[in-house]
């Protein structure tokens, strides 16, 4: 993933009311949301908020409602203008965009997507979805055409004349979704994407997500309520509450070491293993053989060690097989080589992969697991231990 | 004691007067010409109605009937069109329909604009609340003074006074229509970077059809509700005969024109509401 901060967002604040600017002064002083409501009337949305989203990345605020997540996300485009602060996307700052740069900005470089889908009924699938290009003055034929392709990447083919309201909830929201990548953004807004749709539609919809966001790499900005959601998508997390960012990292860094009491509630209800990896819970052996190292290099940190089977790499720390200490012991008996006695009935994975997904192996495997890259290269090992106390 | 405090006498009426009094002694040459362009406009529609075959209009009227809901109701509507040729009231229907019909479109040139502007801004929208009440129930006798003085007798204050009773319909419900249109539909709008002007036109009129359609349909109606009272200020047409049957106490000549209104009202809004649902979109 490459590093280039695509928004940054600093000391964001936003004020509803009558005169939210005489108010600032008072939340800068450390007035709390309530006493703010209750003194002056005015609602605090969001309070001092800093954060960085890296191009690519998809970065998930969750909070519960009325923690000011969606009217953090609608001061991305400025459908919410802050009261404070200032928001750098590429570098500049939007907040000072005047009317023609921001028509410009929210044309060109960012699209939304709604929880309610947004849809303008009155308008064929086909039609929302040429809107943004519309707007821009793209003459029709070309419109239709790129409404097409990007229809069919949604898997929406052969419902362009529909309206949105005769089709299922999910379908409406690829319609949303359609319409968001027709103008081919960089950043994608999704406020709340799949929460009125069932269970089942919505964990379709999250995987098609990912998929697609593995081909197009966009920087998705994702809202939700539900922490499962949050910790599937997202390659970081902002924790919201009260209109304050309470903890920002990546799900296992929130998930190991939850910032207050407040999260560690919220990720008691996960299930744990869509979320570890095989990364967060290998460990580098005691022992790793290299080829060249021999038999009785091999037999003698087994001993060393107390461990009864060891993995064997070759010069570039690609992985070749294991040797068990039996087999050792009986190999330079009969004076054999290393490579003789190679076994490979033990089990590989790759470092992203999910514990849910190890679970079923770990308990049968006689032998560690291996971690290894795509190119073979040993990462580390993974034993059942392991496995089963990450759970607890 | 119980008696209403006789020293609270507010006489604001005369204030009224004075201040129509003022218009026409300052105003009075625009008055004028503003008669004269009306009138000549009037002129123009009700000899285009006058002009028209009778046939072509039957016909049209049975076409309309037949597209915007069944090809019985087209019938049904050129046999009705056909009994007040029958009754000898063709020419005063035909110049009553002018009178209507150039009283809709002015009513909607002024009312969905200033509708628009109600439901965008708050302010105008409390303002113009009272207004279109005191508009609609202050009995149309007390404005047809003040309008007869500054556009004399005759078609134009007739339309003016129906204009006046008609066009609150179609405000309140342009601005309801608009108000209406969901606001993640908006949002959406602008988060694509529409301008204001985009927003309005693809988004939230076309969402607004509809209802804005059904104003258009009470509006029309009231306006053919005013005839009766704008013949008084000596518009022709239906409402005339009607005006002149009750002065002679004549029941047949009476009856006659007011089931001419009936029909030309039913005709009017049946295909005015067959073209609300042309404009429906699934919801």
């Amino acid at each position: 993933m490459q590093m280039t901060i695509k928004v940054k967002v600093e000391n964001l604040t936003k004020i509803f009311g009558r005169s939210p600017k005489a108010v600032l002064k008072k939340v800068q002083e450390g007035m709390s949301k309530e006493e703010v409501l209750k003194k002056t009337g005015h609602t605090l949305g969001i309070n001092n908020v800093s954060f960085e989203v890296k191009e690519g990345e998809i970065f998930v605020i969750m909070g519960l409602s009325g923690s000011g997540k969606s009217t953090l996300i609608r001061c991305l485009n400025l459908l919410n203008v802050p009261t404070d602060g200032k928001i750098y996307v590429d570098g500049e700052n939007i907040v000072a965009y005047d009317k023609h740069q921001l028509r410009e900005y929210r044309q060109k470089k960012v699209a939304m997507v709604f929880q309610h889908f947004g849809l303008f009924t009155h308008r064929t699938v086909i039609k929302n979805v040429e809107y943004g290009l519309e707007v821009r003055n793209i003459p029709p034929g070309k419109r239709y055409e790129i409404a097409r392709k990007v229809l069919a990447t949604v898997g929406l083919e052969g419902w362009e004349f529909k309206y949105p309201t005769q089709l299922s909830g999910g379908m409406q929201q690829r319609v949303g979704l359609a319409r968001a990548l027709a103008n081919d953004p960089d950043i994608l807004l999704m406020d709340e994407p799949f929460s009125a749709l069932d269970p089942l539609i919505r964990r379709e919809m999250q995987l098609e997500l990912l998929d697609m966001q593995a081909k197009l790499k966009k920087t998705i900005i994702f809202i939700t309520h539900d922490v499962n959601e949050a910790f599937k998508l997202g390659d970081r997390v902002a924790m919201m509450r009260d209109g304050k960012i309470e903890q920002i990292g990546t799900p296992e860094e929130i998930f190991s070491t939850p910032a207050n009491e407040y999260i560690e509630n919220f990720v008691k209800d996960i299930d744990k293993t869509k979320i570890i990896q095989a990364k967060n819970i290998m460990f580098k052996p005691a022992a790793l053989i290299s080829l060249k190292d021999g038999l009785n290099v091999a037999a003698k940190e087994m001993e060393r060690n107390g461990i009864s089977s060891v993995f064997v790499v070759d010069s570039e720390r690609r992985l070749l097989g294991l040797v068990t200490i039996d087999d050792t012991v009986k190999a330079i008996k009969e004076h054999k080589t290393l490579i003789d006695i190679l076994r490979h009935e033990y089990n590989t994975t790759g470092p992203e992969t999910y514990i849910q997904d190890l679970l079923p192996i770990a308990t049968e495997s006689k032998y560690p697991i291996a971690v290894v890259d795509e190119n073979n290269k040993f990462l580390g090992i993974i034993v059942r231990v392991s496995v089963l106390s990450a759970l607890i | 004691m119980n008696n209403f405090p006789a020293f609270l006498h507010l006489k604001l009426g005369i204030y009224v007067k004075y201040f129509v009094d003022w218009l026409i002694k300052n105003f009075g040459e625009f008055f004028e010409a503003l008669t004269e362009a009306l009138l000549w406009f009037l002129g123009q529609v009700e000899s285009f109605f006058l002009w028209l075959p009778w046939w072509v209009v039957v016909g049209g009227v049975c076409f309309l009937g037949w597209r915007l809901r069944k090809l019985s109701t087209g019938i049904t509507f050129a046999l009705l069109m056909l009994l007040i040729g029958s009754f000898k009231l063709w020419d005063a229907t035909m110049a009553t329909m002018a009178l209507v019909l150039t009283s809709v479109v002015f009513s909607l040139v002024i009312g969905i604009p200033l509708g628009i502007l109600m439901a965008y801004s708050e302010r105008t929208s409390t303002l113009m609340k009272p207004v279109l009440d005191a508009m609609q129930t202050m009995p149309s006798f007390v404005y047809l003074i003040p309008a007869v003085m500054l556009f004399n007798l005759g078609k134009v204050p007739a339309t003016f006074a129906t204009i006046i009773y008609a066009v609150p319909p179609v405000m309140r419900l342009t601005e309801l229509g608009i108000r209406r249109v969901p606001r993640e539909m908006v949002e959406a709008a602008h988060s694509f970077g529409s301008t204001a002007w985009q927003t309005l036109v693809k988004v939230q009129l076309p969402q607004a059809l509809p209802t804005i359609m059904t104003g258009i349909n009470q509006t029309t109606m009231m306006a053919l509700s005013m005839v009766v009272i704008a013949s008084m200020i000596g518009a022709k047409g239906l409402g005339m005969e009607i005006m002149i049957a009750i002065s002679r106490l004549d029941i047949a000549r009476g009856f006659e024109a007011g089931i001419s209104v009936v029909i030309l009202a039913i005709i009017i809004d049946r295909l005015s509401q067959g073209l609300v649902h042309k404009f429906k979109f699934p919801e």
